[in-house]
């Protein structure tokens, strides 16, 4: 349901070429759980901000469900993003929003009719545990609390995909179990989970896919990996 | 499209409540802005009535030979109408010259005394003539000094005043020029701070729109939030601001009758207060508006 075929990616910063991605290439299927690994700037933002269209390749192919993002036109930018669910390491919340808007927001912009809203987003929050805090303002919850309001968020519109860039960085150890749990639970339901980190304690628990980069090139995807410092 | 509309105004109203702070700065500095447009307005109306009654003072007048016929003069007057530059011509004849001049010295013992005396009116007969723009007054003196008229006219007033006439027309473009020159300046900076002060909240709000784009909302699901809030900063700014107007305009107005007695301005507000309003209203939603929009394009971006 992913492609990258042979995909570079380069930045032109003050004339400089600097490269982010090397002929990268790899196919994720439907239901996998995929973490992508490497240290700082070895490409790992460049690969989620190339599924969610920030960004298009240099070179290749990139193919998210039914969209060819090399083609993808700005108008068709949001459809894209309603079926990918994101969540990042510092949350993204809208600060002026209450849990429950934050989550209703994803819904609205769909142009989903009220009553769904409803129905959908206390259950939404019932799965991440935080029916107790709907309306609270992001500044009144503690950061596992707003990082499951994200996932909530993110997984609203039932998504086919979730990317998860760093969920746990900015997180205490119990806070990082219980987001690596729900990503679980939700890969367990069928949704494609692609997880982005350095933290190497969480992939080596988890023992599934692991894709490792480094310097914009894969030098291991491996079923069951280990992340491996070089 | 009906219940998106729904939500974007919703979020429009619940965005400009909750940014409390924001909303009322930017509203106050809105108000500015709008009661320096309704300065403009009233010092425009002060200055043009001020003028016009300035100009309206100012005449020239031809006197006749004693000995001029009466139906010379009239044909005089007739040709005077016909020119383009002429506004009003007034006959004054002989007669009626002597009951202005005895009304007018009325309580003078001794002017009415030496009329008396006098026996005959040694008054001349004159037209009075008023131009449209007060530049024309030397065209007009030039068509009387024609040769045809010589031995009918005795004088013509203009060149006394002329130095007079010249100067008030100075100072009567200058104070047009200026309030022309305060209008555009005062009314760009105006335009500008209001412009900057909203551009400043998106801009504050820049990552949040950011999230909005990440969540899959379109451009106008963006957009429209801001462009409410715009539309609410432009009311109630209106609103305040012509509120606001009304006392000083109230405490100024007899001191603007002192400089020019035909003037009223407190009436004139109220008269024109629905139009005004309106200009305002109008105003400011515009303002807000434009402002929203050109601010968000750049965030909407990625």
């Amino acid at each position: 349901m992913i492609t990258f075929q042979n995909v570079s990616k380069n930045y032109n910063i003050n004339h400089h070429s600097s490269t982010a991605l090397d002929d990268v290439g790899f196919n994720i299927g439907v239901g996998e759980f995929v973490s992508i690994v490497g240290k700082s700037g070895a490409g790992k933002s460049t690969i989620i901000k190339l599924l969610i269209g920030e960004e298009k390749p240099s070179k290749g192919r990139v193919i998210v469900g039914s969209y060819d993002i090399n083609k993808l036109k700005s108008s068709k930018l949001p459809e894209l993003r309603r079926h990918i669910g994101v969540i990042f390491q510092d949350f993204r919340l809208l600060s002026n929003k209450t849990a429950f808007e934050n989550v209703a927001f994803a819904l609205e912009v769909a142009g989903r009719p009220q009553p769904e809203i409803k129905n959908f987003v206390p259950q939404a929050l019932e799965m991440v545990g935080l029916s107790n805090k709907k309306f609270n303002f992001p500044s009144e919850l503690s950061g596992g609390e707003k990082q499951r309001v994200a996932i909530a968020r993110a997984m609203i519109n039932h998504p086919d995909v979730l990317i998860a860039d760093e969920p746990t960085g900015n997180l205490d150890p119990i806070n990082t179990a219980e987001i690596i749990k729900l990503l679980l639970k939700i890969n367990e339901l069928g949704t494609t989970v692609i997880l982005a980190t350095h933290n190497k304690d969480i992939v080596n628990d988890l023992n599934r896919r692991v894709i490792s980069l480094e310097n914009g090139k894969i030098i291991k995807d491996e079923e069951k990996g280990k992340y491996i410092l070089v | 499209m009906l219940t998106a509309l729904s939500r974007i105004i919703k979020y429009g109203i619940l965005g400009f409540w909750r940014n409390g702070w924001l909303s009322t700065a930017t509203i106050v500095v809105m108000i500015l802005a709008l009661m320096v447009f309704e300065g403009l307005i009233i010092v425009n109306v002060f200055t043009g009535i001020a003028l016009e009654s300035l100009q309206d003072k100012i005449d020239i007048s031809a006197y006749f030979k004693i000995d001029a016929p009466e139906d010379e003069i009239l044909k005089i007057k007739k040709s005077l109408e016909a020119l383009a530059e002429v506004k009003k011509v007034d006959y004054i004849s002989r007669d009626k010259a002597l009951e202005i001049f005895k009304t007018r010295h009325k309580k003078d013992e001794t002017v009415s005394q030496a009329l008396e005396e006098l026996q005959t009116n040694p008054l001349l007969a004159s037209l009075s003539i008023k131009a449209h723009n007060p530049k024309d007054y030397a065209a007009i003196d030039i068509y009387l000094n024609q040769e045809s008229f010589k031995n009918l006219i005795d004088k013509i007033s203009y060149a006394q005043n002329a130095i007079v006439i010249e100067r008030l027309n100075k100072i009567i473009d200058t104070i047009k020029q200026l309030g022309l020159l305060a209008t555009v300046i005062f009314s760009s900076v105006a335009v500008l701070i209001t412009f900057n002060t909203i551009r400043l909240a998106i801009y504050s709000n820049r990552e949040e729109i950011s999230i909005m784009r990440l969540v899959g909302a379109s451009n106008t699901f963006i957009r429209g939030p801001y462009v409410i809030e715009g539309i609410i900063y432009g009311i109630i700014a209106a609103i305040l601001s012509s509120l606001a107007i009304l006392p000083m305009v109230y405490y100024a107005s007899p001191y603007a009758k002192i400089f020019v007695p035909e003037i009223n301005l407190w009436s004139y507000l109220v008269s024109s207060s629905t139009s005004f309003f309106g200009y305002q209203l109008l105003f400011g939603i515009i303002l807000g508006v434009i402002s929203s929009s050109i601010a968000i394009r750049r965030y909407l971006k990625i």
